[in-house]
């Protein structure tokens, strides 16, 4: 598929862009053709692929679960009720695990992080050329079909847990509490602009990192598999068939790749909500 | 990295995705495994007592088994000691009309051999006397002496 691209760089930067609508300059709603005109709209437009694949990927976990939640009796389960059990079991551990404290929204948020991302992660293992290009035939210029790879997704998930991270450490500690956490720690009080500052970057980098961590393992991934797929182009021979391999290896590795950083998404959020529910520090 | 409305969007969703999770997935899910799992529990109880009660049942029969053994042994021990008993009385009453009749046929046989010597002894005087009477009718002859005496050997 690499021909129909004027060279390798217009491949991977082809594949790299969201399908963005938004407001051109010149007053007309559309979609954004190229990097210039993406940057044209401003904030104010939207991705469309992603928002589309987030939100499918969403209701696809949402349905399945709930109609295993419909089903759920003390009976014997099986199939697909099984596996949501063991899923609810599995998350329901990392939290008792990890979250010392009671709070009723932990668990659903955590299940709902880690499966989310799951799916939209596993969108990577779908070959990098298929779906754009079965768009491209309906005359959809880009599609990114890997959400976790739009900063904007890790971001919307990682602001909304750290704002949950705030509200929690306000309502537990007090906000005198939690005003004494940053500014009273590491160093003795008369420290206090130091200590404010440390603390802030810590809190801050919460976030950040949460969102960057899961975007940057995602995206990385997905260049490697736009690499490999630049392979194919020089047509059958050594380079195709090594790329074939190189493309299912990377393939089995991302496997664990992409359940790993669900894991770690989930794990760090209850780990910080955690932090922010303790009242003796 | 160019962040746009999408963020908004995305935090928008999350919130509706956690909110529907915690809403009407995670309970009723969680209630069915801890339903299921105080039932589990309790299939557990009740296979532990019934395995209790089995191994109740087991050590009755076990007794009673026992308890009929012994019955049994001392139904058979009573019956061996009669049997004995009657072959002791059997053995006593043979040996009684044993000796009876031994006693009697004793009797018997004395009371003949008096009788019979008695009549030998007749018969031996008779016969001492006939030897006698001949040696006295021809005592010259020594020839016909040594007959005679040869008879009279003879016949005693």
């Amino acid at each position: 598929m690499a021909g129909s691209y004027a060279n390798s760089s217009e491949y991977i930067k082809h594949h790299l862009t969201n399908l963005v609508y938004g407001q051109h300059p010149d007053g007309s709603w559309g979609f954004a053709h190229g990097a210039d005109e993406i940057k044209e709209m401003g904030f104010w437009s939207i991705n469309v692929d992603s928002m589309l694949f987030s939100v499918g990927l969403g209701c696809l976990f949402l349905w399945i679960f709930r109609s295993a939640a419909k089903r759920a009796s003390t009976d014997a389960p099986t199939g697909m009720q099984n596996f949501v059990e063991m899923m609810i079991e599995f998350i329901d551990e990392s939290v008792r695990g990890s979250f010392s404290g009671k709070n009723p929204l932990v668990a659903p948020l955590a299940l709902t992080i880690f499966v989310w991302i799951f799916l939209m992660n596993l969108m990577d293992l779908i070959a990098v050329d298929h779906i754009p290009w079965l768009a491209s035939l309906l005359g959809v210029p880009y599609l990114k079909i890997v959400p976790t790879t739009d900063p904007n997704v890790t971001f919307g998930m990682s602001l909304s847990v750290f704002v949950l991270v705030l509200y929690y450490s306000v309502k537990m500690k007090g906000p005198g509490g939690f005003f004494a956490e940053l500014a009273f720690h590491p160093f003795p009080k008369f420290m206090m602009p130091i200590n404010l500052v440390l603390e802030g970057v810590t809190l801050i980098a919460k976030p950040v990192s949460l969102a960057l961590r899961l975007f940057g393992n995602l995206y990385a991934g997905e260049m490697i598999f736009i690499l490999i797929a630049l392979m194919y182009s020089g047509g059958f021979g050594l380079l195709f068939v090594s790329g074939g391999l190189l493309q299912l290896g990377w393939a089995i590795f991302h496997i664990l790749i992409i359940t790993l950083q669900a894991f770690i998404f989930m794990t760090l959020t209850i780990v910080y909500l955690d932090m922010a529910s303790q009242t003796d520090h | 990295m160019n962040f746009n409305a999408t963020l908004i969007g995305q935090t928008i969703t999350f919130i509706v995705f956690v909110w529907f999770c915690m809403k009407y997935i995670w309970p009723p899910l969680m209630a069915a495994l801890e339903e299921r799992n105080a039932r589990i529990s309790e299939g557990l109880a009740a296979a532990q007592r019934g395995q209790q009660d089995l191994e109740e049942a087991q050590a009755k029969v076990s007794d009673s088994l026992k308890d009929a053994k012994q019955q049994a042994q001392e139904i058979i021990n009573q019956a061996q000691k009669r049997a004995n008993e009657i072959v002791d009385e059997a053995k006593d009453s043979a040996r009684e009309e044993a000796d009876k009749i031994k006693v009697a046929a004793t009797a018997d046989v004395d009371q003949q051999v008096t009788a019979a010597r008695e009549h030998l002894r007749k018969e031996v005087s008779v016969i001492a006397l006939a030897g006698a009477e001949q040696i006295l009718k021809r005592e010259v002859d020594a020839k016909a002496h040594a007959d005679v005496l040869d008879e009279l050997v003879a016949q005693i």
